[in-house]
């Protein structure tokens, strides 16, 4: 890779060589390597069990990785996660919404606990979301796909370069997909790139690339 | 945009989830004042058998009612997510564990405390041990929370096991139940209670030093088990 | 490397641990049960009755060094729990679980036999003395600890948990003590002391020690064997295992 002046964003968001997750001692896929670009779109694959989401969130350190090679824009993180952590948003399974709280108050604290800027026009965003008029409901009490939109929140108003998404789609009616696939397309206008897991929908618009899990051999 | 942002937004959400719950905000107090009712019903009722016993049970009462407040320190945020979330996140987990605990002790240490003239009048608490009794539950208080979010924090992702947490709780609540009811026990005796304060104090300083990081590690345990 | 640190890391690699434990268990259980004996017979045979209590005294050459032994383990117990969170050797950890239980049965000797020795000297079983009342604290100190990581469904991060858990108990454990004995002077009063006040008489002094070493030799012997065991089957997958039990099933 040729140096690059300061100026220049780096072009390579996340690289990896030699990348392992383990379960019990026994490792859960044949080594990968990848490299994603500002721009880029990866879809994982792999059926259930394969480690889809136990890599999402190796990655971020929540569980254990092993590997020869992990660099977030170019510097290490594979001692210390910090770095990759401060530029990264995840959306797991569970949501990360309190029933309790509004479905505004959920992004307001989502954002501060997460130390990224506080949404800019918060209204715009809820009616792009399609949640218009339920900012003010407390998040119990909307449905599945209205709370998948409540988190979707988040990514709207993320400014993070890399995004690591498990499972966007599911819970998911066609405007949302449509929804999804258009703040991704948005992300990657803008030099963000995203990891996303799905099982089966490996047509996802646009994928720059797809990663399967293949059993060890 | 403030370095401590995330700290006190997440007691700005602690405070408004609390309220959201006013009942279980609530019950803590409620099981303090049954606890009493029992004892003076056993004990018959009356100032002369209920005054000498009434500090010490007070103490012992607000210590059990504080705890069981803890199970659902950690809870709701591993069931949904959040601390995933904080996990996943640049933002130092033992500066949440900070702000954690303040505003676990002033939802329910420092109300339980400010409770107390309540206890104190159920149980015929000689009026001039007061003062001392509500600076000791203050200071204890703050100690105990920090023993709390340690042993919450370990045990947050098991299934609810109360049992298993006192029996964790409880033997570190000691030191603390010793010195501050030495405190209103000096009192009582026209004794100095700067010692017993002093103790107190130290305690709950350790204990606050030990637990944000203490708790920070508990919580990362399990995370590569999500629910 | 130096020697020491090579044989650590030797012994943290199971197969070596296992045959380590098989070979140093038979002796380290001979032994103690050999000094067992003797201070037993030094203690309760030979040694005169005391000026004081008589006969009831001799019972302390058995609480005494279970109580010694009730608070090296937990310290032990806690130095095992720091290695294995900050270095996360299996070995640690397997070792930090089995002191446990080992922690807890000396804790739990030393109450029995504290009592036994309170009827003829205080009359009543049971006195709020600190030494009793401490080792109360210390035996749910480790119910807390075992329960701990029991409740966990995988072993290793109940072991990181607990661990977490001992090394509070451990910085509490002094605190604990010293809280104890301060309400103690405060509420008690002066009890008649477990042990005298005139220094101890040769002849008690060595049935001690024995029985000191006896108890440090069958901890050894325990915590080899529960460990050893543990190790087996926590590696019953691997190779090595199954090449060192035979192919019996």
């Amino acid at each position: 890779m040729s140096p690059l002046s300061p100026t220049t964003p780096a072009p390579v968001l996340l690289c990896s060589h030699e990348l392992v997750c383990e379960r019990d001692s026994e490792p859960l896929f044949a080594p990968l390597h990848f490299a994603l670009g500002r721009g880029d779109l990866v879809v994982l694959e792999g059926v259930n069990g394969s480690g889809k989401t136990t890599l999402l969130r190796a990655l971020l350190g929540l569980n254990p990785l092993r590997a020869t090679r992990l660099e977030f824009l170019g510097r290490d993180v594979l001692g210390e996660r910090h770095p990759l952590r401060a530029g990264t948003l995840m959306l797991g399974h569970l949501l990360g919404l309190k029933g309790d709280l509004t479905v505004r108050e959920n992004l307001e604290f989502a954002l501060a606990l997460a130390d990224e800027p506080a949404a800019a026009d918060p209204d715009a965003l809820f009616a792009e979301l399609g949640l218009a008029g339920y900012e003010h409901t407390p998040a119990r009490a909307l449905s599945a796909g209205q709370r998948k939109r409540a988190a979707l929140a988040r990514l709207a108003a993320s400014l993070r370069p890399l995004w690591l998404l498990d499972e966007p789609f599911a819970n998911l009616d066609a405007p949302g997909i449509a929804l999804v696939e258009r703040l991704l397309a948005r992300h990657r206008a803008r030099g963000g790139g995203a990891i996303v897991s799905s099982h089966g929908l490996s047509t996802i618009a646009g994928a720059s690339a797809v990663i399967r899990l293949e059993h060890p051999h | 945009m403030s370095a401590l942002r995330p700290y006190f937004a997440l007691m700005r959400r602690d405070f408004k989830l609390a309220l959201r719950r006013r009942a279980e905000l609530l019950m803590p107090l409620a099981f303090a004042v049954l606890v009493i009712l029992l004892f003076s019903i056993a004990l018959g009722g009356s100032a002369t058998r209920l005054a000498p016993v009434a500090a010490p049970v007070i103490w012992v009462t607000v210590l059990l009612a504080g705890f069981l407040s803890l199970e659902s320190m950690f809870r709701p945020d591993v069931e949904d997510g959040t601390l995933d979330q904080w996990l996943a996140g640049p933002v130092s987990i033992i500066g949440l564990m900070v702000s954690k605990a303040l505003a676990h002790w002033l939802l329910f240490g420092l109300g339980l405390t400010a409770a107390t003239p309540v206890l104190a009048m159920l149980l015929k608490l000689p009026v001039e041990l007061l003062p001392m009794l509500l600076l000791a539950l203050a200071i204890g208080s703050f100690g105990a929370t920090q023993i709390g979010l340690i042993a919450a924090a370990l045990t947050a992702r098991l299934r609810r096991s109360g049992i298993l947490l006192a029996i964790i709780v409880l033997p570190l609540y000691l030191p603390l139940l010793i010195f501050g009811s030495g405190a209103v026990d000096a009192v009582r005796l026209g004794d100095s209670p700067r010692a017993a304060l002093l103790l107190l104090a130290a305690q709950t300083l350790l204990l606050t030093t030990l637990a944000a990081p203490a708790a920070a590690a508990g919580l990362r345990i399990g995370s590569d088990n999500p629910p | 490397m130096n020697p020491l640190l090579r044989w650590f890391h030797q012994l943290g690699s199971p197969p070596y641990f296992h045959a380590f434990a098989t070979r140093w268990m038979p002796l380290a259980g001979y032994c103690a049960l050999a000094l067992t004996a003797l201070g037993l017979y030094l203690g309760f045979v030979v040694a005169p009755a005391d000026y004081l209590q008589g006969e009831s005294y001799r019972i302390i050459f058995i609480h005494v060094p279970s109580a010694w032994m009730s608070m090296f383990i937990y310290a032990l117990m806690a130095l095992n729990g720091a290695i294995a969170l900050v270095w996360r050797i299996k070995l640690s950890e397997i070792l930090f679980l089995c002191c446990a239980p080992i922690g807890a049965m000396f804790t739990a000797v030393t109450l029995i036999t504290g009592m036994l020795w309170g009827k003829p000297t205080w009359g009543t079983y049971w006195a709020w003395d600190a030494r009793l009342t401490s080792e109360l604290v210390l035996l749910f100190l480790y119910f807390g600890v075992i329960g701990l990581a029991s409740a966990y469904e995988d072993s290793r991060q109940g072991a990181r948990a607990a661990a977490v858990l001992a090394l509070v108990g451990v910085v509490n454990l002094p605190i604990i003590h010293f809280s104890v004995k301060w309400w103690n002077t405060l509420h008690q009063g002066d009890t008649v002391k477990l042990i005298g006040k005139s220094s101890i008489h040769p002849s008690m002094l060595w049935p001690l020690l024995i029985m000191a070493t006896a108890a440090k030799l069958y901890f050894v012997f325990a915590l080899l064997l529960r460990a050893r065991g543990m190790l087996l089957e926590q590696e019953r997958a691997k190779h090595w295992v199954k090449e060192s039990l035979g192919s019996r099933p």
